[in-house]
């Protein structure tokens, strides 16, 4: 036990002295959160206040291109600019200028009329209703809105816009075709023979009643984000081992009678405290800072316990990580580019960049070796469903097993590699 | 005494042998001197001698201490001074000597004395809480020492323990060694440094290509080797003067 505090101590004091690099391992996942949500809020904020400038080639003045005009305005969240010339909006979004040119054909308003009163009139002539009605068919080619989408412009914006305008164009049509069968069943315009009002409606609903409010952008964030800058702990901790073996000292401890478990546990208990205080500044961050940068406040009534008890384990689980890495690499060269790009990919394969449910099914399985995923999900457990501490047990207890192995391995790799 | 039987330790993917069937005996209470050009493999019996490397085949016992069966014990009773500082730059010199010290196993008020009775022997005393990476080499070479002799080793190695060190600190640091000597501590030293060690040693082995050359008192040597005056002219006599460049 003298050992473990003799090296815990060293651990602590070799931190303090490199005020340079207590500033980075403090202040950078700060800088992280900050950004990020600012980034994401942003995005979030997007959709509802600003607004993005799109192209709309009118080729067709009629009811339609009207509709259509109309519905993209009212949407809020893009700006419509008018274009004459559909070579030019090509041009115009090819140079990037623009995301998206929506070209509506010549005469789509007056052939889908035609086409309606073409079938309205047919159905009405086989329901007897209609006596002298225009037997032959009349064939009209099928018409096509052509979107030109910027190769730069994101999968999800192009297929918001696809689907928002397919609906357009699906309630105009449906529109057209109850206005075709007023015309033919009543000659007074006033009279409301169809309710042309959509039926169906959404309501979204937080499950667990008017307690838990819609999650904001800083409550999507702040887990995810936290979790991230916490595995970056592994840097630090591989850099700090690779050092020594520099150093000399480790070469000196390998002649010391001392296990390297004792030496590991120095390092842990130490950079576990850098964790939860890592953790604490960004929760004081969101709490406190993020209502001046205009964010979303972060909420944590009640939930302060928990969340100590995910970000606890989840440290354990990356320090577990960084000191495997730092046992096994040879050099900084080695440590660093390898522990910076294993977080990245534990953190994509946990859902922090996309979300699980949309991976494609071989990394959704990959995604559960992830600590990074057990750990989100504990903490949107806290932060977002608001559980008690028997629902992340499971995703805890994960966390530790992963740091007992991982540390198990680093030190019968150490023995193995240094047995006399 | 250290008992060494048949010791050979050859490297993954060298084609020869660092140290070859090696026998010697070192006898308690002695300042044992291990010379020989570069790449001889002084550094590498040191190294298994302490525990840093498996040899390959043979084996060695300390003060009765079996390496393979009583490797923590025998770590408990011998002390290695190595070649590089193995300090820590940041931290001061008795917070390493406290840290060192700690993982032998001491604490408290005696740790804190004995360091602070080797800082005053070695002059570093008025140094105690400056940083290491503010020392010269000179002063880092005697703090690594009193990091090697915290727990009073009975067996202590000292690998090249004078290389890159003014004449002064070098005279405090053998002056020093020659004490512990005298408190009973067995002493296994490497040196380029002949003339040093001519003066220092009560005996030596001059080892090349992983053997043992010749061994004895170095004066005997000097005396047997004909047309030598000194130490440095035996070991010329016995190891050639082609260079020994390694890659």
């Amino acid at each position: 036990m003298h050992r473990l505090w003799a090296s815990t101590y060293k651990e602590f004091l070799l931190l303090i002295r490199d005020l340079g690099g207590l500033a980075i391992l403090f202040l950078m996942p700060l800088v992280l959160l900050v950004v990020i949500t600012l980034v994401q809020d942003s995005t979030f904020k997007t959709v509802k206040e600003t607004k993005i400038p799109i192209l709309m080639v009118d080729q067709d003045s009629g009811t339609v291109s009207e509709s259509i005009h109309e519905s993209l305005s009212k949407s809020n969240s893009l700006e419509i600019i008018k274009k004459s010339s559909e070579t030019e909006a090509l041009e115009l979004v090819q140079k990037g200028d623009y995301q998206l040119a929506i070209i509506i054909p010549k005469g789509l308003s007056r052939d889908m009329d035609k086409k309606v009163t073409a079938n309205v009139n047919g159905i009405m002539t086989r329901l007897g209703l209609e006596e002298d009605s225009v037997s032959t068919a009349i064939k009209i080619e099928p018409k096509e809105i052509r979107l030109y989408f910027d190769p730069a412009t994101q999968l999800s914006f192009k297929s918001s816009i696809k689907n928002g305008i397919d609906k357009m164009v699906s309630k105009i049509e449906t529109r057209t075709i109850y206005e075709a069968f007023q015309e033919q069943l009543t000659e007074d315009d006033s009279e409301i023979i169809f309710d042309t009002e959509s039926f169906i409606t959404f309501a979204e609903i937080v499950p667990g009643g008017n307690k838990n409010p819609i999650p904001n952008s800083t409550q999507h964030n702040v887990p995810a984000w936290t979790l991230f800058a916490i595995f970056f702990i592994i840097l630090p901790l591989s850099i700090n081992m690779v050092k020594e073996k520099n150093q000399g000292t480790f070469i000196r401890l390998r002649t010391q009678p001392v296990s390297y478990a004792t030496v590991l546990g120095g390092k842990t208990l130490v950079f576990l405290l850098v964790c939860l205080i890592q953790f604490s500044l960004m929760l004081f961050i969101g709490i406190f800072l993020f209502p001046f940068l205009g964010l979303p406040q972060l909420d944590v009534s009640g939930k302060l316990p928990l969340l100590y008890l995910t970000a606890f384990f989840a440290g354990l689980a990356a320090i577990g990580l960084g000191l495997l890495v730092g046992t096994v690499a040879k050099s900084q060269e080695q440590s660093a580019p390898f522990g910076a790009t294993l977080v990245v990919i534990l953190a994509a394969l946990g859902g922090v960049w996309v979300p699980v449910f949309v991976m494609p099914p071989t990394m959704q399985l990959l995604s559960n070796i992830s600590p990074m995923n057990w750990g989100l999900n504990a903490f949107y457990d806290v932060f977002l469903r608001n559980v008690g501490v028997s629902e992340i047990i499971p995703e805890i207890s994960l966390l530790l097993g992963f740091f007992i192995l991982s540390t198990l391995i680093a030190i019968m790799y150490y023995e193995q590699k240094n047995a006399v | 005494m250290i008992q060494i039987d048949q010791l050979s330790k050859k490297y993954k993917g060298a084609d020869f042998y660092a140290v070859k069937d090696l026998s010697l005996t070192v006898h308690e209470k002695e300042i044992f001197g291990l010379l020989g050009p570069n790449g001889a493999g002084k550094t590498t019996l040191i190294s298994m001698l302490s525990s840093l490397l498996k040899p390959t085949s043979g084996s060695f016992s300390i003060n009765g201490l079996d390496f393979q069966e009583s490797k923590n014990e025998l770590k408990q009773h011998i002390g290695i001074v190595p070649q590089e500082y193995a300090l820590y730059p940041s931290l001061t010199a008795f917070e390493n000597l406290r840290y060192f010290g700690s993982m032998y196993g001491l604490k408290g008020d005696s740790l804190q004395e004995n360091i602070i009775s080797n800082l005053k022997t070695l002059g570093l005393y008025d140094f105690a809480h400056k940083r290491i990476r503010t020392f010269s080499g000179g002063m880092k070479r005697r703090i690594n020492l009193i990091t090697s002799i915290l727990h009073h080793p009975k067996v202590l190695f000292l690998d090249e323990p004078t290389v890159g060190v003014d004449v002064q600190s070098k005279s405090v640091i053998l002056e020093h060694l020659k004490n512990l000597n005298g408190q009973g501590t067995t002493i296994i030293y490497t040196s380029h440094h002949l003339n040093e060690a001519e003066h220092f040693c009560t005996r030596v082995a001059i080892i090349d290509h992983g053997k043992v050359v010749c061994k004895g008192v170095p004066q005997d040597l000097v005396v047997e080797q004909k047309g030598a005056h000194n130490l440095e002219e035996v070991f010329l006599a016995r190891t050639g003067k082609a260079l020994r460049d390694y890659a």
